[in-house]
């Protein structure tokens, strides 16, 4: 092979090589061209009897298949009549005299050279760049409200009923001992807004271990604790109810609901934010307050 | 009977632009032969078939999060109100005949796509082909890539279904996670607080213009730098730091290549017709309350999301600003990954005291070094997408969540510095045993201890 590739000049042609014998004709390319064409015609046939999507993938792709094959046996059978070719590098980097008039050319002006003027062009450049940013603000459709306050806070105000999907209000005996209730503020729409989504759980009182400040949060036992994951803000969705403890399917971060949602297991660092619960006068429950803490996801302005 | 002249398009043509010349120059355009070259052509023509199979999707999709009623013929959905996005995705799978063909086929092609940069890359990175000359178009292909993730990551959003929206409720919280100015980041992003109305609009123009712009304009660099410095070349008989060795791109190479663009399109059609993937009518329209169980990303940001399940639940202040927890795997990881990668020639050349230019392609054994590295990145990778399917660990071995946790964790960390060793160790023995003898000739004896070597370096 070797000397083969010597033989060759740089234009690619194949210097003085001995022209290939006269080759059989490639039958299996026409029998694979044709085939493409049939499975063509069966796509737009499929197509026509709306046969489905396998029949419209098995014909397109089996018709490409062919054509993939057909071509590739050409190809293969004018390599074997070819040599290797040869192509000469030339050198990447410019003459240097041709690079000097380069570099001559972008010097040459015909008005005096000032440092001033090429930094003054700068200045404008970068602070029409900077001034061009400015709209870029409008993208948060809030003008009043800071990111950081908007995290900071939710909607659950005092005496806010908690209802749950189907918008109806709550009363503690609904919630029973094996299955978590998620519930909304009152008048909030929940495909809008996630940041008040609220689980309720009913936990033995004797069980129950909040820290002292946070007494009388619960309503018999029946605590609510913010539904995002404090670690990457998923629904924490599954409850094991044999061990009151919310698991969040997307990095399996495990909170024990018995104490303060206290993160046990996985990446997730603070306990789910708490809730305060009372009841109303018609019986129903409400929050006393905003959540312990900021819900969801931590970041770094995340308040003390 | 006087005959017309035969009509010759060409020849007409090039009485108007005199284009022959060039064109008889680029016929004879030499192209190596080798299996690995066909890895770029790969993403090159999935990138083809994501445009075409794309642009048809465009026709049909509707990118708003508007409820409306669905009237089609999927029973179970038929009369509910759904987002516009969710809706239109549900009509192109079930009401328009092809459609999902073509959801599918696109589906199929970002993975191939995807899958070959990646491929491609590692196989620049094994043969030392970011070398000079070749910097630039590295960082070229890298950027190809990330942009590439981006948009398939855009694109798997834009249904609007409950398993992609976790995957943005996710990507919010990365967001957010960027030093100081993410909440921000995140606000601006989603028009307000996750999840807004407005992610979907934002999504499909960047998915469908900007980032397959800013795509073809990197391509187009890419392929116009490949050309300047031409192929490099594996090592063989006649092959030259000064010449290019193999086919003339007329007619074998073009008809193989051609053969190529055909194979891809084969599989992405055959796959998208007969291969279900992200059946999202089975996942459900997005709540923001709700979630699916098991909930596993698309592989290429799996490692991400894997890393997210194995850092230690570790969170900490610095001057009263709060490290967030998802700060590490999420932006942290990625940065480090890309920046490396970056800046990857620099370090090579620190590690192997390179600096010459080169067109016939490293062999591994060269430099040992690399080799190490390279196989401890790949490993760790791989154990980090293993994490990112922990519930598929968890149900085949029946142990708890913390068990197959700590399992991975202890994996991360160990199993990457054995693979990368051992590859080191045995890159060493090959350098030592010269250039003809292959991985698998190697005998008990070749693989000397590591000091033997030393001595012999010295002594050489």
């Amino acid at each position: 092979v070797s000397a083969a590739a010597e033989e060759h000049n740089s234009e690619g042609r194949p210097s003085g090589a001995p022209p290939g014998a006269p080759q059989a004709f490639p039958w299996p390319v026409l029998v694979c061209f044709a085939l493409t064409a049939a499975g063509a015609v069966g796509f737009a046939a499929s197509y026509w009897v709306d046969a489905g999507t396998e029949a419209l993938g098995a014909t397109f792709g089996g018709a490409l298949a062919f054509l993939a094959l057909g071509l590739a046996l050409w190809s293969r059978a004018i390599d074997a009549g070819e040599p290797e070719y040869v192509e000469q590098r030339s050198p990447l980097r410019t003459a240097p005299s041709e690079y000097d008039g380069f570099r001559a050319a972008l010097a040459e002006q015909p008005v005096r050279r000032s440092g001033v003027l090429w930094s003054m062009l700068g200045l404008s450049a970068f602070s029409l760049g900077g001034a061009a940013l400015f709209p870029l603000r409008s993208l948060y459709f809030e003008h009043d409200v800071s990111p950081d306050e908007a995290l900071s806070r939710t909607d659950w105000l005092p005496g806010r009923r908690l209802v749950d999907d189907d918008g109806l209000p709550v009363k503690p005996v609904e919630v029973g001992p094996d299955s978590v209730i998620t519930v909304h503020p009152e008048g909030v729409d929940p495909g809008k807004e996630v940041d008040t989504v609220t689980v309720l759980v009913r936990i033995d009182p004797v069980e129950l271990d909040l820290p002292p400040e946070r007494t009388g949060w619960d309503v018999d036992g029946v605590v609510a604790y913010s539904k995002l994951c404090t670690h990457a803000g998923c629904p924490v969705g599954l409850y094991v109810e044999t061990r009151y403890q919310l698991l969040c399917p997307c990095h399996h971060s495990i909170f024990d609901t018995r104490r303060a949602a206290d993160p046990i297991e996985g990446p997730a660092s603070r306990p789910l934010p708490q809730l305060p619960l009372d009841v109303d006068e018609a019986g129903y429950l409400v929050a006393r307050g905003d959540f312990s803490a900021p819900v969801g996801p931590g970041w770094w302005r995340y308040p003390e | 009977v006087r005959l017309l002249p035969r009509p010759q398009p060409l020849r007409a043509l090039d009485e108007r632009i005199g284009f022959a010349g060039v064109a008889r120059k680029a016929l004879g355009k030499v192209f190596p032969d080798h299996w690995s070259f066909m890895l770029g052509e790969i993403a090159l023509y999935s990138f083809m078939i994501l445009i075409a199979t794309g642009v048809y999707l465009t026709l049909f999709f509707e990118p708003s999060t508007a409820l409306r009623p669905y009237t089609g013929d999927y029973d179970p959905l038929s009369g509910e109100l759904l987002s516009g996005a969710y809706a239109s995705t549900i009509e192109l799978s079930f009401d328009v005949p092809g459609g999902l063909l073509m959801r599918q086929a696109h589906h199929w092609a970002a993975h191939i796509f995807i899958g070959a940069i990646t491929l491609h890359l590692c196989r620049m990175f094994f043969t030392a082909m970011f070398r000079r000359p070749r910097e630039l178009n590295w960082m070229v292909g890298l950027t190809l890539l990330i942009l590439s993730i981006f948009n398939a990551y855009a694109g798997y959003s834009l249904p609007d279904d409950l398993l992609s929206g976790t995957g943005l409720r996710i990507f919010e919280a990365i967001l957010r996670a960027t030093p100081l100015v993410g909440a921000w980041l995140s606000f601006l992003m989603f028009g307000g607080e996750f999840p807004g109305d407005a992610i979907i609009e934002r999504l499909y123009i960047l998915h469908v213009l900007v980032v397959p712009g800013l795509l073809a304009a990197g391509i187009a660099v890419h392929l116009l730098i490949l050309v300047v410095q031409k192929h490099s070349h594996f090592a063989g008989p006649g092959r030259r730091e000064t010449n290019v060795v193999g086919s003339r791109v007329w007619p074998a190479y073009a008809l193989r290549s051609l053969s190529l663009l055909s194979a891809v399109a084969a599989v992405c059609f055959l796959a998208g017709g007969l291969l279900q993937i992200n059946p999202i009518w089975a996942w459900g329209g997005f709540e923001p309350a709700t979630i699916t169980s098991p909930s596993v990303a698309d592989w290429y940001i799996l490692w991400i999301e894997g890393a997210l399940r194995l850092f230690p639940p570790i969170e900490f202040t610095v001057f009263g600003l709060l490290v967030p927890n998802q700060f590490w795997a999420g932006v942290f990881l990625p940065a480090m990954v890309f920046g490396v990668l970056y800046l990857w020639p620099w370090i090579d050349r620190r590690l192997t005291g390179d600096r010459g230019t080169h067109h016939i392609t490293g062999r591994p054994r060269e430099a040992p070094a690399r080799v190490g590295i390279g196989a401890w990145a790949i490993t760790f990778m791989a154990v980090l997408l293993a994490a990112g399917a922990q519930e598929t660990w968890v149900q085949w071995t029946d142990w708890d969540i913390a068990t197959v946790r700590t399992i991975l964790r202890i994996t991360v960390l160990a199993l990457p510095v054995l693979v990368g060793v051992v590859s080191w160790w045995l890159a060493r023995s090959l350098k030592h045993q010269g250039e003809e003898r292959e991985l698998l000739e190697l005998q008990r004896t070749d693989l000397a201890p590591a000091a033997h070597h030393d001595q012999e370096e010295v002594a050489g």
